[in-house]
């Protein structure tokens, strides 16, 4: 055996032929690197990590706790889901859009039932208390979601207190969805043409006691960390983006707004009504880890307000479009299992209208025809701009969809926040890009 | 059994037909909704004797939209027709549909026609919302489109930008240097659509994994899928169940 040989070297024994291996290319592996002078280091962080909002990369590149260069990776919670739209009919495609940005469920239904109705040309013959009911399920999805937000914020950065107040609060919002829509997420409850179901009058009760408590909650959130020392330091001045940055890396939301410019979606280019109610757009001028949790903060006193009026403005009346070919033909109820028919339907379509049957049968196996075109709506989500495009073939399924995730296009600005800056202020400056990777990747 | 009679119309969405030759005849290859306007459930050449099989639906193409298209639509076209020379050869067609403008641009162009959309002082366009994908197999040549959503925050407006490329060629400038949002979205339209955004910084997979053969949501790739046991019968997955068209 020669010495250059690129296999390992070999001997006959008794037990027979043994190798013995000696890792021939490491040795110039390791002479090439200089420990003790070569200052950076390399750090994968995640994908699972405790810091990372779900499966989220980040490679670092370290200089001592400096970071130089960072780049993250996604696409670990990529389920195909734009994919699987285009194999179920119009009405299937909310059980799937629910499940992408899954602290903001009803924005996903929101925003797809727009779209799909631009399509088909109802906008204008949705009724007021349906439009009423999903501003009133989107604002209070919004605070939930900003809850879950400073929870996880908080816990980042070592306040573990806030983090399971916060978790508290958002559980009380689950209950009222589960009164509404019989789960607490995942609900595919606006559908296109409406919603799936009314609110039931315990769920007013429920949110109004909400509404009574909440002011109170934020003011103990406020208690604990504004004038906190250890808060302030991590949060003022860290993960700064201006306006300008802002706009050139596509970042809406309160990430914009914590740098000054009032660009909320239900001002600027408002839909579901929202020209009508009364409430601000919350901006900071810092830009900001800590001008971010103040938006936060302020948005969800906003949400709170808007509540309100739509909770004053639920006239009695229908929650579904008036045509027939659209709405589903059965009154949904909540059993103890879930949404399902009501009773009272099934016992109707099976036992005494055959037409009713076939109609229910076709609605339901078939769905509906959408006519081809293709629209693009975009409605103000809690992390931004969350926009769908639809694309139909005049069939009863989707053609195309797609999602604009303000997650996914939010990341992008993680390497301009985290370089130059300190490794512990990466956490900082990511968490308050408020990434949902369910969302980034769907 | 379907002939391709349906030709791309003037405008707008291209209408999809059952592409010639482009099928092996598995069930995944089109999606079920693709050969939309001919017959029921799609199975062509049974004993149908229902009649259904042979139920032509009455199609209603977008066409390109004539002048005046309303609102502030004009106002960009005029802009956009000033401030860029080059208008008449990058503007393939002007389609107005659903209360959104949609300009057709020659994929060579792309890059100049947003350049120009940003910085013009009568239009504006200083975020580009959305970059996306999507493939009219049988329905255009050039089938892969790339979608871009520019919103202008001044004037509040929006306006899109479709360009449309070839599997063969598909080749388009990328937008990243006027727009850097751009970056991952079209990294997305790559990993999906396996479009090449040239000029982009590194146009690599976003999704899916590195290593992955094919680009999922073209629609010749099959969604793929096990069938299921529900209540003791076998389910199929959704490409191969039947479905209404």
């Amino acid at each position: 055996m020669s010495a250059t040989s690129n296999y390992a070297s070999e001997r006959e024994t008794d037990e027979g032929r043994v190798f013995t291996v000696t890792g021939g290319d490491w040795d110039t592996i390791v002479s090439g690197t200089d420990p003790i002078n070569d200052e950076r280091i390399v750090v994968n962080m995640g994908p699972q990590h405790p810091s990372t909002h779900g499966v989220l990369r980040l490679i670092l590149e370290l200089e001592g706790e400096t970071v130089r260069e960072a780049r993250s990776v996604v696409g670990y919670l990529h389920t195909g889901i734009e994919k699987n739209l285009e194999y179920r009919n119009w009405v299937q495609g909310s059980t799937f859009v629910t499940r992408m940005d899954y602290l903001a469920p009803i924005f996903n239904e929101t925003a797809y039932a727009l779209a799909v109705e631009k399509l088909l040309g109802i906008t204008d013959d949705i009724t007021e208390r349906a439009t009423t009911i999903r501003v009133l399920m989107m604002e209070l999805n919004r605070i939930s979601s900003h809850l879950v937000w400073l929870a996880t914020t908080g816990m980042e950065l070592g306040a573990i207190s806030i983090m399971l107040y916060g978790f508290r609060e958002r559980e009380y919002i689950l209950d009222i969805f589960e009164t509404i829509t019989g789960l607490r997420m995942n609900h595919a409850y606006v559908r296109p043409g409406g919603v799936a179901q009314d609110v039931p009058d315990d769920a007013v009760v429920k949110i109004r006691e909400f509404l009574k408590m909440m002011p109170k909650k934020l003011k103990e959130y406020e208690d604990l960390l504004s004038g906190q020392p250890i808060w302030t330091e991590r949060t003022k001045n860290v993960a700064v983006l201006d306006v300008t940055g802002c706009v050139a890396l596509g970042i809406t939301g309160p990430v914009l707004r914590s740098a000054g410019l009032a660009w909320d979606l239900r001002k600027t280019m408002p839909y579901c009504g929202y020209e009508t109610y009364e409430f601000d757009v919350p901006t900071h001028p810092d830009g900001d880890v800590w001008g971010r949790y103040q938006v936060r903060l302020a948005e969800i006193r906003e949400s709170l307000k808007l509540v309100e009026q739509a909770l004053d403005r639920l006239r009695p009346g229908p929650v579904m479009v008036a045509d027939r070919k659209i709405a589903w033909p059965a009154q949904l109820a909540i059993g103890v299992d879930g949404m399902g028919n009501s009773l009272e339907h099934v016992a109707k379509i099976m036992g005494q209208s055959m037409e009713s049957l076939i109609h229910h049968f076709k609605l339901v196996t078939e769905g509906f025809r959408v006519p081809p075109g293709q629209v693009y709506v975009a409605i103000e989500a809690p992390r931004g701009e969350l926009g769908v495009h639809a694309v139909s073939d005049g069939g009863t399924r989707p053609y195309r969809v797609h999602y604009r995730e303000p997650s996914f296009v939010n990341l992008q600005a993680l390497p301009a926040m985290a370089e130059g800056g300190l490794i512990a202020d990466v956490i900082a400056g990511g968490a308050s890009l408020d990434p949902v990777m369910g969302g980034c990747d769907r | 059994m379907t002939s391709p009679t349906d030709k791309q119309n003037d405008g707008g969405v291209p209408l999809p037909v059952v592409p010639v030759g482009a099928s092996s005849g598995a069930p995944a290859e089109l999606p079920p909704a693709s050969p939309a306007g001919r017959g029921m459930f799609g199975n062509h050449g049974t004993g149908d004797v229902s009649g259904y099989g042979g139920l032509v639906r009455q199609r209603h193409p977008v066409e390109e939209a004539s002048r005046p298209y309303g609102g502030y639509f004009d106002e960009v076209r005029d802009a956009l027709e000033e401030a860029y020379p080059a208008f008449g050869d990058a503007i393939e067609k002007v389609v107005v549909d659903r209360g959104e403008l949609t300009l057709h641009v020659r994929p060579e162009r792309i890059a100049e026609v947003c350049q120009v959309m940003r910085d013009d002082l009568a239009l504006r366009f200083e975020l580009c919302s959305s970059v996306s994908g999507a493939d009219y197999l049988g329905a255009d040549e050039r089938r892969l489109h790339v979608i871009y959503l520019l919103t202008s925050m001044t004037y509040r407006r929006r306006v899109r930008l479709e360009a449309a490329v070839s599997v063969e060629a598909p080749h388009l400038p990328s937008v990243t240097a006027v727009y850097p949002t751009a970056d991952w979205q079209e990294r997305e339209a790559y990993d999906m659509f396996g479009i090449v955004f040239d000029g982009h910084p590194s146009l690599t997979r976003i999704l899916m994994p590195d290593d992955w053969e094919g680009h999922p949501q073209r629609k010749d790739y099959p969604l793929g899928g096990v069938p299921v046991e529900y209540k003791g019968a076998e389910i199929q997955p959704p490409n191969e169940r039947r479905s209404y068209q």
